[in-house]
């Protein structure tokens, strides 16, 4: 039996094609979702990411729990409302998830973590509170007495159409800056996104998620799929959790070294690991110059070694395929190598791992 | 609700196939296939020449989402690809029926009865 979120029906009701999307029924596509995604670079969409899992944490033991917890610091949130993104890590250096903390008090954070992972992040969580012997109480907000929504409006106009819907919102949330988040009565608004492209991610109680969505539509936003929110990160070469990393691979070998703050002593969960290893690999992006579309799992040949497409498609943008991809060190941007599809050798070349952000290509 | 032609006859694999009056049959995907793969971006086609078994991969089409295989729905010989379906993929989302995309000349004609009806077709696609 597939999860369902609060807009199901919502989703339904616009003729989405829906899938399984983690033991979630999701919507892929509503119609183009090529047009979807261009609704994004170039005026305003907005998806469902109901699913994904907001966990809040209240205690006087937020801020040690957090330092050892996750790679990056919690020590750079010093502003109330102001958002870091960051790996959560097993013992040997491994991905559990990748998730957005947001600083509200010094006793009370909230972190967004992915939908397919939640169950086991919360459970990590608890179990490390636990053990830390540490004040901080962890409740997941997906369900629950009261669960919230999230809906995600993401494009340029993204911010005018929200303040057009909910105009209560507007004073506190127009002068955010891209990764802060506002909380405004029962509304959570967050400058962040998956998209490259400037909007906010509205978590709300799930009671009014419809409604709220309803009169988006009604503003002229398009309902857009997980296919295009797909697409439109992956031009935007953010890495998505299951394909571009998981508990196997390094954070510093899926290209987020930029995540992992290890300038001072401080102790995390996965340190160690990740300092005995080190770097193996580099991830970095990949432009296809022959005809053919990239995908996930296909082999890059290089001539210092071979390398694999962790996430590849079409970019509507470029409009040609594009890849993430773990590649050898000593390969740079610039590179031309080798990928094996369906047993063809098709040439591709090596770019750094962003193609598109803010309604234009950036290779 | 897709579009099921009632003149042409279909493999349960998606695949239309038109009877030509010569003796060959014109090949495409159905309109729920490219419905169900999305926006289309890449078709690979056989070479004129190959000969391919019935159930056998003999071209490509890839969507944003998905790479699919095109299954020959016959036994036969490649005569002719459609490289405009290969220049604008999109065209096979815009009428799936008018971009076809290979003909072969049946090793068997009569394999070409053998093949699903519309109302046969209709079901398959119903309950995909």
């Amino acid at each position: 039996m597939l999860k369902k979120t609060v807009l199901n029906a919502a989703h339904r009701a616009l003729g989405a094609r829906m899938v399984d999307f983690g033991g979630w029924d999701m919507p892929v596509n509503y119609g183009s979702q090529i047009e979807e995604h261009h609704a994004v670079r170039n005026d305003c969409g907005m998806f469902d990411v109901s699913h994904m899992c907001p966990v809040d944490l209240v205690g006087t033991d937020c801020r040690p729990f957090l330092s050892r917890l996750v790679a990056n610091d919690v020590a750079k949130l010093t502003v109330s409302g102001k958002a870091l993104y960051s790996a959560m890590l097993n013992e040997a250096g491994g991905v559990i998830d990748d998730l957005i903390i947001y600083f509200l008090t010094d006793t009370r954070f909230r972190i967004v973590v992915n939908a397919g992972t939640a169950d086991k992040d919360v459970a990590w969580m608890l179990a490390k509170a636990a053990e830390w012997k540490l004040d901080v109480t962890i409740t997941p907000r997906r369900d629950g007495n009261v669960p919230l929504g999230i809906i995600a409006v993401q494009g340029p106009n993204a911010r005018a159409k929200v303040w057009q819907v909910l105009p209560q919102v507007k004073a506190a949330t127009e002068g955010l800056k891209p990764f802060f988040a506002a909380e405004v009565d029962q509304y959570f608004i967050a400058s962040t996104g998956y998209t490259g492209e400037d909007g906010y991610e509205i978590m709300l109680p799930a009671g009014e998620a419809e409604t709220i969505w309803t009169a988006l539509k009604d503003a002229g936003v398009a309902p857009c799929g997980l296919g295009a929110r797909d697409t439109l990160r992956l031009e935007a070469g953010m890495n998505l959790y299951g394909q571009d990393m998981d508990e196997t691979v390094s954070p510093l070998d899926a290209g987020l070294a930029w995540t992992v703050a290890m300038k001072d002593a401080r102790d995390f969960v996965g340190r160690a690991a990740l300092a005995a290893n080190g770097q193996q690999k580099q991830f970095l992006g990949l432009i296809l110059l022959d005809k053919g579309v990239l995908r996930g799992h296909q082999k890059v040949i290089t001539k210092q070694g071979d390398g694999e497409i962790t996430s590849g498609s079409f970019s509507p943008t470029l409009q040609q395929s594009i890849a993430l991809a773990r590649l050898p060190l000593g390969v740079a941007a610039g590179d031309e190598v080798e990928v094996d599809i369906r047993g063809k050798l098709l040439k591709a070349k090596v770019t750094k791992p962003v193609f598109a952000r803010n309604g234009k290509a950036v290779q | 609700m897709s579009n099921v032609p009632s003149n042409l006859k279909y493999a349960a694999s998606h695949e239309w196939v038109l009877k030509n009056e010569d003796g060959s049959v014109t090949v495409g995907i159905t309109d729920h296939a490219q419905e169900a793969l999305g926006d289309l971006v890449f078709v690979e086609l056989p070479e004129v020449g190959a000969h391919f078994d019935k159930e056998q991969e003999i071209a490509v089409v890839e969507s944003v989402k998905a790479a699919a295989d095109v299954y020959a729905p016959l036994a036969g010989t490649v005569t002719e690809v459609n490289q405009a379906a290969a220049d604008a993929p999109e065209s096979v989302n815009q009428d799936a029926y008018t971009a076809w995309l290979f003909k072969m000349t049946p090793d068997n004609l009569a394999d070409v009865d053998a093949l699903l009806d519309a109302a046969a077709y209709q079901a398959v696609a119903d309950a995909a």
